[in-house]
């Protein structure tokens, strides 16, 4: 009896704990918390960040098939990285809207597309223009380029639709269905490559197969890369949405004032 | 100086182009994060003054 006791007391605990965290989107909450969290993200990016693309670019060897080329590997694997995983962020900052309508998350999801946006740009063409060396050609209709570049018009789409929607409740209904559609590419964007033995692009840069994955010189400046562009999005997406929650608040002064002078 | 080979255009293409866009998403967050901050101020401060 005493253990069922203790059972339901940590269930109701963890359900307690679970229920904590949605305060979080609570716009004044997550206002204090995001305003605390910001400067160690800013931190956390700049000692991770700027060291790894120094040791990528400066302190990294020529690599016997791709000679100095491999260099391009430190900006576009991280931004690729970034471009999927912030639509798969996006993916479940969509659903948290559409299941619980905290408009924190849908405002996050507003805030990450521009910096997807960026990420997506980048790695095509940081893509296209190491292509033209290795293949000999910019572009090719490639499974992992062409599911990067329908990524990319899904990034578009999206944040368009938010801006041609005026209610901030049906643009955010909308965008994160489009969203959910979305994921599809975001998914076939990282496995293209094993779902489909063909195609121009290689497989992954990082891998836990060790016959796959790039040798040790390389991985480790990559790695510290890929953190610290990661860290970038933390304190961007912060930013942004931080912004998007002012700029709410103020369209609903705004609206006030309208009334008050009408 | 560092000798980037035959593949220095398109290193230097690709990290400068990165630099530059990631860059300009920085610029444009912080300029729009401060003008809606101030625009905001403004609008708190004429509801209070009634």
């Amino acid at each position: 009896m005493s253990q069922s006791t203790t059972n339901r007391s940590t269930k109701r605990s963890l359900g307690q704990r679970m229920n904590a965290l949605w305060e979080y989107a609570n716009p004044v909450k997550f206002m204090a918390l995001s305003g605390k969290v910001l400067p160690w993200a800013v931190a956390l990016c700049v000692i991770t960040l700027v060291p790894g693309l120094i040791w990528g670019f400066f302190f990294t060897p020529e690599a016997a098939n791709f000679g100095n080329s491999v260099k391009i590997i430190y900006v576009h694997v991280p931004s690729s990285t970034m471009a999927i995983n912030i639509w798969v962020m996006m993916l479940v900052t969509s659903l948290i809207w559409l299941i619980r309508r905290h408009h924190v998350s849908a405002l996050a999801a507003k805030a990450a597309a521009m910096i997807g946006v960026t990420m997506t740009v980048i790695s095509l063409i940081t893509g296209a223009v190491w292509g033209q060396p290795m293949w000999g050609t910019y572009w090719a209709w490639d499974p992992r380029l062409t599911s990067f570049l329908i990524l990319f018009l899904f990034y578009l789409g999206y944040m368009a639709l938010w801006a041609a929607i005026e209610n901030p409740d049906t643009a955010a209904d909308l965008t994160s269905v489009l969203c959910v559609v979305g994921s599809v590419f975001a998914l076939l964007s990282r496995y293209a490559v094993n779902f489909w033995n063909q195609g121009l692009h290689q497989g992954a840069s990082l891998s836990l197969d060790k016959e796959e994955h790039v040798s040790d010189v390389y991985w480790q400046p990559l790695v510290l890369a890929i953190i610290g562009f990661g860290f970038l999005f933390v304190v961007l997406l912060l930013v942004r949405t931080r912004t998007e929650v002012r700029r709410r608040r103020l369209h609903a002064l705004m609206a006030r004032e309208r009334m008050i002078d009408a | 100086m560092l000798e980037l080979g035959k593949y220095a255009d398109a290193i230097l293409w690709s990290w400068g182009l990165t630099l530059l866009l990631v860059g300009l998403l920085i610029l444009v967050t912080i300029r729009s994060s401060r003008k809606v901050r101030a625009d905001l101020q403004a609008a708190e401060e004429r509801r209070k003054n009634g």
